[in-house]
């Protein structure tokens, strides 16, 4: 659409993070380097810079977080009481709040997102998940875990890259909370934050050794797991990943909870809402370039109404804005890393090669760096691997339905089971669909709105377990009656 | 001076998804099934759309060319009963300078006047091509027979006004006899001759956002050249939500017929970012073509002021007291 309305660049300042160098991993409240001394460096994707060059802990590291996570344990955190541990809680969230423009920056910098959405989604929402549970510090024994429900012990956590300070408060607030302490590992292309995490811990005088930060790719990872003095694992990635963590787990008495791939139904009758609806669907699946679990990646309309939606979608997307992350007004930034932009050409070139139509927005992508189109295809069946497996990135594949028990067969007729939507302005057919959706979330009316207070996690491939919410809790606790 | 609407060669035009307006206005029950059958509008959904586009960060040249579009779309507006000829040509006279000391500030669209003092408008305006504006058909309540509110509006038009904004019955609406609603604007567009005619839908009385969806749709069908939300006198009037649901109707309007209708935000305008919000909604949902003071206005009187501080400050980097810029 051609406008005489150009937005000038807009861009947040850089100035608000000091990048340094080169980071060490956070251990027993200090950073020091990798006791072999390896390193790797982090990219910003949108413009493939080199931001900064991360330690990679090797198994002596994570051997040494975990002794310093266990000694904090059983000397300072677990003994304290619910409502010091909230005040620190509190500290953090507050510390994060404070200092809210630099970690959505940094955010911006490392993982390729929109400034938009660290700023408005991914901070604050971190921030909300530490004051939510600092308020449960105090207060476990009316989780429904029993009177005086007791902490695990030392939690691994492994998160991954594309919302890099979410996951970490997802996993570290409850952890803390219930009385747990924790070695964390971030993925290895977004390790910044967290390593900013660690000096906001710092900043909060929290104990030593409470929360440990190793970076680190996927040994780091399996010799975390794979310790023998770590109570429970609390991972979020892929499926396959999943999969080798329970295995590892097997025969040992760690607690796990997982939170893997989805492939979720946003499901469109013909009553619904249009125009907010199609709304739902940019904010289902082009929402941090599709790099999102719980993305809403199979669109399913009633046939009724599939040209009326699709004509929509493509003049909604051709709104879109993709470009500089750091711009405030860009709406779609750069895809995380090459080896992903490389699966997200490879999903969307099958796709094309099975028969379904694609269509692309008319936009200019940036020469360096990572870029993916928002990307539609129309005429996809079930049988389509694009409506099969998931692609993490920005396409949607469009099917079509005729009754309502069809449009349920198919939403449910997926291995995985994280998230689904449902758009009709008939409440009945909400709450019907929502009970017979196998989908640990269900959307009506909205796609990818999060609350520390709502439980998140999935069914069948999408792993087990909730985060936030008091289900969360459960995760971290030892009922006692 | 009426413009006829325009069929715009490049709008995507969608043939045969309308059926003829006299088929959906044969009765009462056919009017209420076509309004009633238009895709509802979710609350939540719309209200964070809005929001969503307020975000948007305007700067610079961007800035600059918007603050200039703003002005030009303004309808500046006097509605008091206090309204003197005095005070009418004062406004006049801001129209034509809103800032004196800077000949490059653009004139505004319109005066925007109750229909008595549509003649002494007209003296002063003169040659400027600033348009004169009348409120009718009883403004603000639209309670009195349909007699009065012809006349009213024959007064306006005799007196010299380029257009009328009138009222709608919300009475006859929020019962549900639309055909009622519809014959009146016919009958109105109808009195109104060569003058422009803006549908006024009351939104802050009409509530729910499916109201306005719907009443957008009657306006459009019977003739209105704009749909305008508010009168000014009700609150909440033109809040974002509000003008984003119409510039989708007006949007899926030209998509089904070919026939561009102009928007008007009135009521609750009152600083630069505001102006900012607007013209962002009407470039990412209607685009270019509504960029534009013949299809896209905004009703307001203290708007205008804030817009030429923010001006002022762009051109210089200073902002300058209230007492720089004049009162109307």
């Amino acid at each position: 659409m051609g406008t005489p309305f150009d937005y000038a660049p807009a861009p947040e300042s850089r100035a608000v993070v000091d990048l340094k160098a080169s980071y060490g991993l956070f251990i027993d409240g200090d950073f020091s380097e990798a006791a072999g001394g390896g390193a790797f460096k982090t990219i910003s994707p949108s413009s493939e810079e080199v931001l900064a060059e991360v330690a990679e802990a090797g198994a002596a590291d994570v051997d040494r977080a975990v002794k310093a996570a266990r000694t904090a344990y059983t000397r300072t955190w677990s003994r304290m009481g619910g409502r010091e541990r909230g005040k620190y809680l509190f500290r953090i969230a507050r510390l994060i709040q404070e200092r809210s423009r630099e970690l959505a920056v940094l955010e911006t910098l490392d993982n390729g997102k929109p400034i938009k959405e660290s700023r408005d989604v991914d901070v604050p929402l971190a921030a909300a998940h530490f004051f939510y549970h600092a308020g449960w510090a105090d207060k476990l024994g009316y989780a429904g875990l029993g009177p005086d429900p007791r902490p695990l012990g030392v939690a691994g956590q492994i998160i991954p890259w594309n919302f890099p300070l979410l996951m970490l408060a997802w996993k570290i607030a409850p952890a803390l909370a219930a009385g747990n302490t924790v070695v964390l590992k971030p993925a290895e292309t977004t390790p910044l934050t967290a390593l900013l995490f660690a000096e906001i811990c710092q900043q909060a005088d929290l104990p030593s050794g409470v929360v440990n930060i190793l970076t680190g790719a996927g040994e780091t990872g399996r010799a975390l797991v794979e310790h023998p003095d770590i109570d429970k694992i609390a991972f979020t990635g892929s499926t396959e990943v999943g999969k080798l963590i329970q295995r590892a787990a097997a025969g040992t008495d760690k607690r796990v909870t997982l939170e893997l791939g989805g492939k979720a139904a946003n499901v469109i009758f013909d009553d619904a809402p249009i125009d907010q609806a199609v709304e739902g669907i940019v904010r289902g699946v082009f929402f941090n370039q599709g790099h999102v679990c719980c993305a809403g990646t199979r669109l399913l309309v009633q046939e009724s109404v599939v040209d009326e939606v699709v004509h929509s979608l493509k003049r909604r997307l051709a709104t879109l804005r993709l470009g500089d992350p750091l711009d405030k007004n860009t709406d779609i930034g750069a895809i995380n890393s090459s080896t992903q932009l490389a699966r997200i050409r490879e999903m969307s070139q099958v796709g094309e090669d099975e028969g379904a139509i694609r269509w692309s927005a008319p936009c200019d992508l940036p020469d360096r760096g990572f870029w993916f189109p928002p990307t539609v295809f129309t005429g996809v069946s079930q049988a389509h691997r694009i409506a099969r497996e998931e692609i993490f990135g920005p396409v949607l594949s469009v099917l079509t339905f005729r009754t309502p028990k069809e449009a349920l067969e198919k939403a449910n007729n997926t291995p995985y089971g994280l998230s689904a939507g449902v758009w009709t302005e008939k409440g009945s057919r909400i709450l019907w669909m929502a009970s017979h959706l196998r989908a640990g979330v269900v959307w009506a009316n909205t796609f990818n709105h999060f609350d520390p207070a709502s439980p998140f996690g999935g069914y069948k491939e999408s792993g087990f377990g909730r985060e936030g919410g008091r289900h969360g809790l459960a995760a971290y606790l030892k009922e006692q009656s | 001076m009426a413009r006829l609407p325009r069929v715009t060669a490049t709008a995507p035009q969608r043939e045969g998804r309308l059926p003829a307006v006299d088929e959906i206005t044969s009765s009462n029950g056919s009017l209420r099934g076509f309004l009633h059958g238009l895709p509802g509008v979710d609350q939540v959904g719309v209200e964070g759309r809005a929001a969503d586009l307020g975000t948007r960060s305007i700067k610079t040249t961007a800035k600059a060319f918007a603050i200039d579009l703003a002005i030009q779309m303004i309808d500046l507006t006097t509605l008091e009963g206090a309204d003197t000829p005095g005070k009418v040509r004062a406004l006049c006279t801001k129209a034509m300078h809103p800032d004196p000391m800077d000949p490059s500030v653009p004139t505004v669209a319109a005066i925007c006047v109750y229909n008595d003092l549509v003649g002494i408008a007209k003296e002063a305006l003169g040659s400027s091509g600033i348009k004169v504006a009348a409120v009718a058909t009883a403004f603000p309540s639209g309670r009195a027979s349909r007699a009065v509110k012809l006349q009213d509006t024959r007064d306006a038009v005799d007196a010299g006004a380029d257009e009328i904004d009138m009222v709608i019955d919300r009475g006859a609406f929020l019962s549900g006899r639309y055909l009622e609603v519809f014959d009146e604007i016919v009958a109105v567009k109808e009195a109104c001759g060569a003058a422009h005619l803006k549908v006024i839908l009351e939104t802050g009385e009409l509530q729910t956002y499916d109201n306005v969806r719907r009443a957008s749709w009657l306006a459009m069908l019977a003739g209105g050249d704009f749909i305008k939300t508010s009168t000014g006198k009700i609150q909440p009037a033109a809040t974002p939500p509000v003008v984003l649901t119409m510039l989708q109707a007006v949007r899926d309007y030209r998509e089904a017929t070919g026939i561009q209708i102009g928007v008007k935000p009135a009521g609750g305008l009152k600083n630069t970012k505001d102006a900012l919000k607007m013209l962002v909604m009407v470039n990412e949902t209607v685009g270019s073509d509504w960029l534009d003071p013949d299809w896209f206005r905004l009703g307001a009187s203290s708007l205008l002021n804030d817009l030429l501080m923010q001006r002022t400050k762009l051109a210089t980097g200073r902002y300058s007291g209230t007492d720089y810029f004049t009162l109307d």
